[in-house]
């Protein structure tokens, strides 16, 4: 996996150190290790590897994490494209396509 | 299952389940009513007492659901007071699956049903370890892998997607094969029309199973590049092959419209990864959509010259 990496300097991912208290949720959460704790506050790690699930910014107690999270499939960010609204997937409800 | 057919019937009921003999002291482990990951989870727990919490979902797994807002704290709260769950155990925690989090806020879980909620890890079978460990995740149970199994068994689903824009590829194809000197031919259609869907399917296989179990190895970061690389491959493989038997702008249609195929179709398989951001896919179909469009066009443009 470590070989697996996309393209760079592309994620919303910002993370506010200020206020970060340090409870270490968003090492819980983020798939891709970005995260790790120094002094006892997050540091981003490893920007590149965030996939913007938005994880750690929907877990973070003190709203210290910011990231614009999304679906990621080319057909749904071209449906995105074609209407003006925000990606989606055009699978209905039943379905599983992302 | 796996082809991405009937998958709207393949859910559970939303509900309390029993694993074992489990009493008010159990674990309660919360699951999307998909029913293949409901499955997983209910066999990674053999020889456990537990109880499985199953959220609906709409019969969608965990990480898609949570990414679209169907595994939510909305529903896992809801779920949570419709069955009671304080009165069949005695504890105030749930497991709730990594994958989920993108979905459920765990301070707000707390806030509204009193339930705590620990994050188990990645992937069921390190479930026993987890529980083991005291509720305690591994840094490898924490992150998520894309094996070349995992990539393989995604590339049915990917080809069943393709199925419908083939079919309006392929109608057009056998209608532009016919175009010619003496206006619309059916030999002529049925000829070309055989060799360009040959070609169109070639595409679709590079793109959406050969690029994505070639993943790691084959050159690039964006997808688009991928794909159009390795079709670029497979069309001269196939120009090799044929020899001399076509037409100087034949060749280059194929070489044009081979690649524009398998970029698109690599291009898709971005919604499939475990590691790509929408913005980044979002950048890199900013310049490849009108790339493959004009190879397209380009391509077009050269195989029905080809017949006058």
């Amino acid at each position: 996996m470590s070989k697996l990496r996309y393209l760079e300097n592309v994620t919303t991912l910002k993370l506010n150190r200020d206020v970060c208290v340090g409870c270490g949720m968003c090492l819980n959460v983020c798939p891709h290790a970005v995260f790790v704790l120094v002094r006892n506050k997050a540091v981003i790690n490893d920007l590149n590897r965030c996939m913007e699930c938005g994880a750690c910014a929907v877990n973070c107690p003190v709203a210290a994490l910011s990231v614009k999270a999304g679906v990621g499939c080319a057909s749904a960010i071209i449906y995105g494209w074609l209407t003006g609204k925000e990606p989606s997937c055009d699978c209905g409800g039943g379905s599983d396509c992302c | 299952m796996r082809w991405g057919l009937g998958r709207e019937r393949y859910r559970v009921a939303p509900g309390v389940y029993a694993v074992g003999t489990p009493n008010d002291r159990s674990p309660v482990l919360i699951s999307a009513n998909y029913k293949m990951s409901f499955d997983i989870l209910r066999r990674s727990l053999d020889g456990l007492d537990a109880w499985i919490l199953a959220i609906d979902t709409k019969g969608i797994n965990v990480w898609c659901a949570a990414g679209k807002g169907t595994f939510s704290t909305r529903e896992i709260v809801h779920r949570v007071k419709s069955c009671a769950l304080e009165r069949t155990v005695s504890h105030r925690t749930l497991i709730v699956p990594q994958l989920g989090a993108p979905g459920v806020a765990a301070q707000q879980v707390k806030h509204d049903c009193g339930f705590s909620v620990v994050y188990g890890p990645v992937r069921a079978m390190d479930l026993k370890a987890f529980l083991a460990a005291d509720m305690h995740a591994t840094a490898h149970m924490r992150q998520v892998t894309f094996s070349t199994l995992d990539r393989l068994v995604l590339t049915p689903v990917e080809l069943t997607s393709m199925l419908k824009p083939a079919l309006w590829a392929t109608l057009a194809l056998f209608i532009g094969g016919g175009i010619g000197p003496d206006l619309f031919s059916f030999a002529t259609a049925w000829n070309r029309g055989t060799v360009a869907l040959g070609s169109l399917l070639s595409g679709i296989i590079a793109g959406a199973v050969a690029v994505p179990v070639l993943l790691p190895w084959i050159p690039g970061r964006a997808f688009a590049f991928k794909g159009a690389l390795f079709g670029l491959l497979v069309s001269l493989l196939m120009l090799t092959g044929i020899g001399t038997s076509s037409s100087l702008p034949e060749n280059l249609a194929l070489l044009l419209a081979l690649p524009a195929v398998s970029s698109y179709c690599a291009m898709n398989f971005t919604g499939s990864t475990t590691f790509t951001s929408p913005s980044g896919v979002e950048k890199e179909m900013r310049y490849a959509i009108p790339g493959q469009l004009a190879a397209l066009l380009l391509a077009g443009a050269c195989w029905i010259g080809a017949a006058f």
